[in-house]
């Protein structure tokens, strides 16, 4: 008599909580999804294939359009795969300012996370909030590259340019200003009984399924494993730095949200250490004029903010492009995770669990 | 003639646009509210301060061509925005604004219709609107309106009963079902009944806030979710409507409010004679003031907080909000007895 049919429900591309174009195709008893099918390929722009016809120097730029909350963070990945292929080596106040960009960076694109994911589960005030103190961000990128979004702030071999007349001191004051605005975000969410109600036991998974489905980053940290590229295989200067990894322990939403909340003050310790310890010095390696590494291939991982972003490079030694040029971009890799997280919970969960995995749909289609 | 027709009927008109007015503004407010919290301007071009943007708006709203989908029910789709946005309106017959005034050697009650069942009227016409929501979800022949109109029906219908087994402790306090007898009852009182019934206060501005769809039991139109929520599929004025409904509901519930619980349109300690100069100021001020004071409230949550998850609003609605305004209901009667008044 009654039609008791699951509810094949389209989510996305248009919609104004899938960040980008990310479609997810629902299936739903009532409200409860049974399960999900997710669809991607809506921004491909074939950065990959792109870059094989692109000369070394050029791809830099390429890598700023992935993951377009995090540039400066594939930009550092690339260039240190070129430099292992080169075995050049990178001035030590270049490592430096790449460490700073790196960090500054994690904390801008953490604080385009915590906006959107509150955004998401209703607390616009959150998102406002943490937009406020992204263009502080930003403003620092600008007057050190002079762009905003896709910086191309990085070389083969090093950093552009030296860092302009007071930028330190504005690093340190940024510092500053973010630790107290923390208090903010944590006032309005951390013990609020409905973001409580709203994250806690939300998409859990534990440690050794967050490894079999290749997590990494914060969601993989969140279900208490202990990897983080910046310690394991230290890159850049994150070798000279005392920081720490907080970790989660029931890897749930709510877990991820503590782990990203942490990283930003690790993130600000990290940025003081290196300003305060800035060694004199070049700031560009000697790269040759024409980049043409010898024949061999290459992987390198870095700790973007979204996770473990891994370029594998192969040169054939005679062109001055890369033969294969692939990505491991982390959006991709944990966006996996989403049926798997999704199922048995209500449609509203899925909001929260797209906003906790952290995808950037540039990175995840590239 | 003129104090059976003319005057109600100038009162109707006088309320009608007045409420109307108080809506595009109360968006306005809404607006900037939000844009203070979140430190930025809100509307600042149309006229000064953007104090014309709501007649920008609703003038951007009758040009806007007026879709209705092809799957649609015709009829229902049209009839839907109306059933919601006329029971909202025709709630505001009872809610006393002021005590009176004189105007032509008149008295005129500010009150349009002073009727002895007042409050069981504002039942009975709020609990209507939820069928517009409904027959909206179900005649967009969408989705996602149809999923946000279950929510919405299932959300109105369990909150209704909460806020109105607190109506029943304010009835029993006052011993009167007429707003304006609820009012003197408070005055004869000597203190607002929000001060006698608290907790009913609560659980009705809770219940308040999750009848009119706002924040943090905004569910029904989760942008984030569902899209747009029951109203997806409309377009123009008609979408228009049902904007007008909710925040004729908001003034609703916080009018209502101010007369059970904050004492209508008397000013604070009205039994106070040192502070009698009080008076001096309008009744129908100290109503919109009071009035005010809750909208505000509304619109700060909505500022500051999350949105609920459907099973949990549900829960609040059954296992908290009801069995309270129950036990609530119980002490007041308990009360009355043991203290024979």
């Amino acid at each position: 008599m009654f039609n008791t049919d699951e509810l094949v429900i389209n989510m996305g591309p248009q919609h104004p909580a899938t960040h980008g174009v990310l479609r997810v195709v629902l299936k739903l008893d009532g409200e409860k999804v049974v399960d999900a099918d997710v669809v991607i390929g809506y921004l491909h722009r074939g950065i990959e294939k792109l870059s094989e016809h692109r000369d070394w120097t050029q791809i830099v730029m390429l890598t700023d359009r992935m993951d377009y909350c995090a540039s400066a963070a594939a930009n550092l990945g690339y260039c240190e795969t070129v430099e292992k292929l080169l075995s050049l080596e990178v001035p030590r106040r270049a490592r430096y300012i790449r460490t700073v960009l790196a960090e500054l960076q994690r904390i801008a694109s953490h604080l385009v996370w915590v906006g959107s994911h509150a955004m998401d589960i209703g607390a616009v005030t959150v998102f406002l909030f943490a937009l406020r103190e992204r263009e502080l961000v930003l403003d620092l990128f600008e007057e050190f590259c002079g762009a905003r979004l896709t910086y191309n702030s990085m070389r083969i071999g090093g950093v552009p340019q030296d860092i302009p007349p007071g930028w330190d001191k504005r690093v340190l004051k940024f510092c500053d200003i973010m630790d107290e605005k923390l208090a903010e975000y944590e006032t309005l969410l951390t013990r609020n009984r409905i973001w409580l109600g709203r994250t806690r036991g939300i998409g859990v998974i534990s440690g050794p399924e967050a490894v079999a489905i290749g997590l990494s980053g914060p969601p993989l940290r969140a279900s208490g494993v202990r990897r983080d590229v910046r310690k394991d295989e230290p890159y850049a200067a994150y070798d000279e730095f005392e920081f720490d990894i907080p970790l989660g322990s029931r890897g749930d939403t709510y877990d991820r949200y503590l782990v990203r909340l942490e990283e930003f003050r690790q993130s600000t310790r990290i940025i003081r250490q290196a300003i305060e310890g800035l060694p004199a010095g070049p700031v560009l390696g000697k790269a040759p004029r024409l980049i043409r590494p010898p024949a061999g291939e290459t992987y390198h991982a870095n700790e973007s903010p979204k996770g473990e972003i891994g370029f594998f490079i192969v040169s054939d030694g005679k062109s001055t492009s890369p033969y294969r040029f692939r990505v491991r971009p982390p959006s991709f890799c944990n966006l996996q995770a989403l049926p798997r997280l999704i199922r048995g919970h209500l449609v509203a969960d899925v909001i929260a669990v797209i906003g906790t995995i952290d995808i950037v749909l540039g990175e995840v289609d590239r | 003639m003129i104090d059976l027709i003319v005057i109600p009927l100038l009162q109707i008109v006088f309320v009608l646009t007045g409420v109307l007015i108080a809506v595009m503004y109360l968006v306005l407010l809404e607006r900037k509210i939000q844009a203070w919290v979140q430190v930025r301007l809100g509307p600042m071009r149309v006229g000064p301060h953007g104090i014309l943007q709501p007649i920008a708006d609703v003038l951007k709203l009758f040009i806007k061509e007026d879709i209705t989908p092809v799957k649609a029910d015709r009829w229902v789709f049209t009839a839907a925005p109306i059933v919601v946005l006329v029971p909202a309106l025709i709630a505001f017959a009872v809610i006393p604004f002021g005590s009176s005034v004189s105007l032509f050697g008149k008295k005129i009650s500010l009150a349009i219709a002073d009727i002895n069942v007042g409050l069981l009227y504002i039942v009975a016409v709020a609990s209507l609107g939820v069928y517009g929501i409904i027959l909206g979800g179900w005649s967009s022949n969408s989705k996602y309106p149809l999923l946000a109109s279950l929510r919405a029906s299932a959300q109105l219908v369990s909150y209704e009963v909460a806020v109105t087994l607190t109506f029943v402790s304010v009835i029993l306090t006052a011993g009167t079902l007429s707003m304006v007898g609820i009012v003197n009852a408070q005055f004869n009182n000597g203190v607002w009944f929000l001060f006698v019934q608290p907790l009913a206060f609560a659980i009705y501005f809770i219940g308040g806030l999750a009848e009119t769809n706002r924040a943090p039991f905004d569910l029904p139109e989760a942008e984030q979710e569902l899209v747009g929520g029951f109203h997806t599929e409309y377009s123009g004025m008609r979408f228009a409507l049902f904007f007008l409904a909710e925040y004729t509901n908001m003034i609703i519930v916080s009018s209502v409010a101010t007369t059970l619980f904050l004492g209508g349109w008397l000013p604070p300690f009205p039994n106070v004679r040192a502070l009698a100069f009080l008076y001096y100021v309008p009744s129908w001020m100290w109503f919109t003031l009071k009035t005010l004071l809750l909208l505000y409230l509304f619109l700060w949550i909505r500022a500051t907080l999350p949105r609920y998850r459907y099973d949990q609003l549900m829960r609040i609605g059954w296992k908290v909000l009801i069995p309270l305004a129950i036990a609530n209901i119980v002490v007041t009667g308990a009360g009355k007895v043991l203290l024979g008044s």
